[in-house]
């Protein structure tokens, strides 16, 4: 009975929040990781992006909710997503027209693009702070927890309750959905390959007819269909805030390194890499020892490994060790 | 002297701009605007040499910034003698600690063939010094802590002047920069952009949270002064005196006696902080002039020649047999360690340390906007792009605000768009950095003072 305690304890504590935490970063990083194995740049403005969809996606739900539709038990956000969508990719190749399409028929380095996209960055945030404000947003509605803990231990007879909130699970569901049809077009549509031919190799690519606007085109629709999903699952799960978003940024760049930059697999797996191990490594372990351990061994310390403050610096430490021990990531990146 | 015509006409109109803003504001304002760009200058050509000598891309400089104001804490505040009896004796044996794992480390690492058994000692040692590490720190850490939490709580610094910590600072940040060198100069310079960004967050949250190092996010207020305090000048004899003297065609008007007393303390209370801020000034653009004769003269000697021909073609200049890991290294410190007395100036500038407060937006991506807009490679450029950058960034809010006064002066005062957009004034400052930034990149990819180098 102990011992399903303590893995209950370690489901409602890590295992669970990780996931979802974990997948709301996967979309970020697959994000990321298009754009650099695409179009060939580091994309300073991820987290600004992801905010941008987010903020038209509250304005539907506020105008939604206002004309008094809802989905009943699940969010009304739902219902904004597919509009945000459409607001997101009209952005994005706003954004491409005016500012990056230049400096690729340029063909000017990565690092100036880099640089051009931390522009991008400075207004998109101002756009964002402009209509929204700064502060933090609340647009969840519908219904809140799936198993609530007290539930939990009334159906099981266990010590330790169970919460799942009905955010984490959709955005795990939703988040399996949205990257299962993404390798499906990747790797079985015409379209897909020749995505990733011309991330392979741009000239052999073009030798043989792919059109590079084309491509071009579809990658940012991509993007701009995962950043509005990623943002908008992660503001259900937290809440909306700017700042907040700009700072995801580096743990979202933390996963798609790991995972091997400009390869989706990698990222996907490189998001939950980055969310696991914040959460392992900041938890306090005592309570889970109490339940393991006979009682004559029981621990008086927290037995945590690193206090939560260092809950960001533990993403950024692995980014660093994989750096330097293996620069191409876990999976080997570069390739689509 | 024609050459110059453009470095001088740019300045001009940047001073001119400051002087109209003491005209139309206040002077107070405007030297509080002069002396943050002379810190933005010094940090702008603390990245020009990365980025403009060597094209080394650092988006650490929030990391530096920080140590630089570290030191200024460490430096200027007096030691809490009773933090350091309970615990002082434990930091240091845990410094210790660390010194003997790092150097252990370099012995494994020199002295073992590359196999697994190499790996495994060096985990070995790691973990088991920071568990030792742990033991130790821990109890000294919490009663340290415990000294007055309210007022003390830390190790305190050493008492010095806190102008000494301007180079403690430069070595403080040096320091750091020779790690991450050591770890990351091997990188892709998009790679090494982010490892650099994290590796500065990672900073700043060790300074945040090691609450016994500088207090984390209590922040510590009131550090000593280089220059004299409002206060004492108000009650000084010469400096009222001063004033008078300064102000005699006002005073002058004034007829009765009264009044013209009354008048006179206004005037000194205005003018002190005026006072303090011009001693801020001329200090900063000591080592503003100081750093930009240095950085010329090292531009257009020998080694300056030779860090441009690593930055325009790497290979060529290593098969000249100049060595290109260790420049880059060296030149890495070097601007790191500029950023880091700049990190101190600002700190001796507001008198407090918030670690809370320093954010890559400001400390990291401004500070890039800055060379881009100046002209990166050229030190008269980048010391410009500090001032029209921040200068911009300060008078954004009032600019837009007539802006948006003046295209919606046709809707009515309680337009819920016209308040809205009032109200959301200090985010249009983003705006105009970005929208200047990608203009600049487009339209004068070199800077407004592009890089010229004369061969003499």
């Amino acid at each position: 009975m102990d011992f399903l305690n303590a893995i209950i304890l370690l489901l409602n504590y890590i295992i669970v929040p990780a996931l979802a935490y974990g997948s709301q970063l996967a979309l970020g990083a697959i994000f990321v990781t298009l754009i650099y194995g695409i179009l060939r740049f580091a994309n300073f403005a991820t987290g600004d992006m992801m905010s941008f969809g987010t903020m038209v996606a509250i304005l539907f739900t506020w105008y939604f909710q206002s004309l008094g539709i809802s989905l009943g038990v699940l969010p009304t956000a739902l219902l904004a997503i597919p509009l945000a969508v459409v607001f997101m990719i009209l952005y994005m190749l706003t954004i491409d027209k005016f500012v990056f399409s230049y400096y690729r028929i340029k063909k000017s380095p990565p690092v100036q693009l880099a640089m051009v996209s931390i522009g991008v960055m400075f207004v998109t945030q101002a756009i964002v702070r402009i209509i929204i404000g700064p502060f933090d947003r609340r647009f969840f509605d519908g219904e809140k927890f799936i198993i609530k803990a007290n539930q939990f231990k009334e159906m099981t007879g266990l010590n330790e309750g169970l919460t799942i909130k009905s955010t984490q699970v959709l955005t795990i569901f939703l988040t399996i959905i949205v990257v299962s049809i993404l390798f499906w077009f990747l790797n079985k549509t015409k379209t897909g390959k020749s995505m990733r031919a011309y991330s392979d190799n741009e000239d052999l690519a073009l030798l043989s007819g792919i059109d590079p606007k084309r491509v071009v085109m579809i990658t940012w629709m991509i993007a701009g269909i995962l950043a509005t999903i990623g943002g908008v699952l992660y503001g259900l799960d937290k809440s909306f805030k700017p700042f907040t978003y700009f700072n995801n940024m580096l743990p979202i760049f933390a996963a798609a390194i790991v995972g091997g930059i400009g390869n989706p697999f990698g990222a996907f797996l490189g998001g939950y890499v980055i969310a696991f191990s914040e959460i392992f490594l900041t938890y306090a372990y005592k309570k889970f020892f109490m339940y393991v351990l006979p009682e004559s061994m029981e621990p008086n310390s927290l037995i945590q490994l690193l206090s939560t403050d260092y809950k960001f610096a533990v993403s950024f430490s692995i980014l660093v060790i994989v750096l330097l021990f293996r620069p191409s990531g876990i999976f080997k990146g570069k390739i689509l | 002297m024609k050459q110059y015509a453009n470095v001088i006409t740019a300045y001009a109109i940047m001073i001119g701009l400051i002087i109209l803003v003491g005209i139309f504001q206040s002077w107070n304002i405007a030297f509080s605007i002069f002396n943050l760009c002379l810190i933005s200058a010094v940090m702008t050509m603390g990245a020009n040499i990365q980025w403009g000598y060597a094209g080394l891309i650092n988006f650490g400089i929030m990391g530096y910034t920080a140590l630089g104001g570290l030191a200024a804490v460490l430096v200027s505040v007096p030691p809490v003698r009773e933090a350091w009896q309970v615990g002082g004796l434990s930091m240091l044996f845990c410094l210790f600690i660390i010194v003997l794992i790092v150097f252990s480390v370099r012995y494994v690492l020199k002295n073992f063939q590359k196999s697994k058994r190499k790996n495994i000692y060096i985990a070995s040692i790691i973990v088991i010094g920071l568990i030792i590490l742990r033991i130790v720190s821990g109890p000294a850490i919490h009663s340290i802590e415990a000294v007055e939490p309210a007022k003390t709580g830390f190790l305190g610094g050493l008492g010095l002047p806190i102008i000494f910590s301007w180079i403690v600072g430069a070595f403080f940040a040096g320091g750091l920069a020779y790690i991450i060198g050591k770890v990351a100069l091997g990188l892709r310079a998009d790679y090494l952009a982010i490892a650099t960004l994290l590796i500065s967050e990672i900073v700043i949250a060790v300074i945040k949270h090691e609450d016994w190092l500088a207090r984390g996010v209590k922040n510590v207020i009131g550090l000593k002064r280089p220059v004299p305090y409002e206060v004492n000048l108000q009650s000084e004899q010469w400096f009222i005196d001063l004033v008078a003297k300064w102000n005699r065609g006002v005073l002058d008007l004034i007829s009765t006696a009264e009044g013209k007393q009354a008048a006179l303390s206004q005037l000194v209370i205005e003018s002190s902080s005026v006072f303090v801020k011009i001693c801020y000034s001329g200090l900063f653009l000591t080592v503003v002039v100081i750093l930009l004769i240095i950085t010329q003269k090292a531009l257009y000697s020998p080694w300056g020649r030779m860090m441009r021909a690593i930055r325009d073609n790497e290979e060529a200049a290593n098969a000249m047999g100049k060595n290109v890991v260790k420049q880059h290294l060296l030149i890495f410190i070097l601007g790191s360690a500029i950023v880091g007395i700049a990190g101190a100036m600002m700190v001796t500038h507001d008198g407090l340390f918030t670690p809370g407060s320093y954010r890559p937006m400001r400390y990291t991506f401004l500070i890039w906007v800055m060379v881009i807009v100046g002209g990166s490679g050229n030190n008269f450029g980048a010391i410009l792009g500090g001032f029209a950058v921040w200068f911009l960034w300060i008078e954004a809010a009032p600019i837009a605000l007539f802006l948006i006064n003046l295209f919606t002066s046709g809707l009515a005062d309680t337009n819920a768009l016209k308040l809205h957009l009032i109200n959301s004034v200090p985010y249009f400052r983003f705006l105009m950095m970005g929208i200047g930034l990608l203009l600049i990149m487009r339209y004068r990819p070199k800077g407004i003072l592009p890089e010229k180098i004369n061969i003499k």
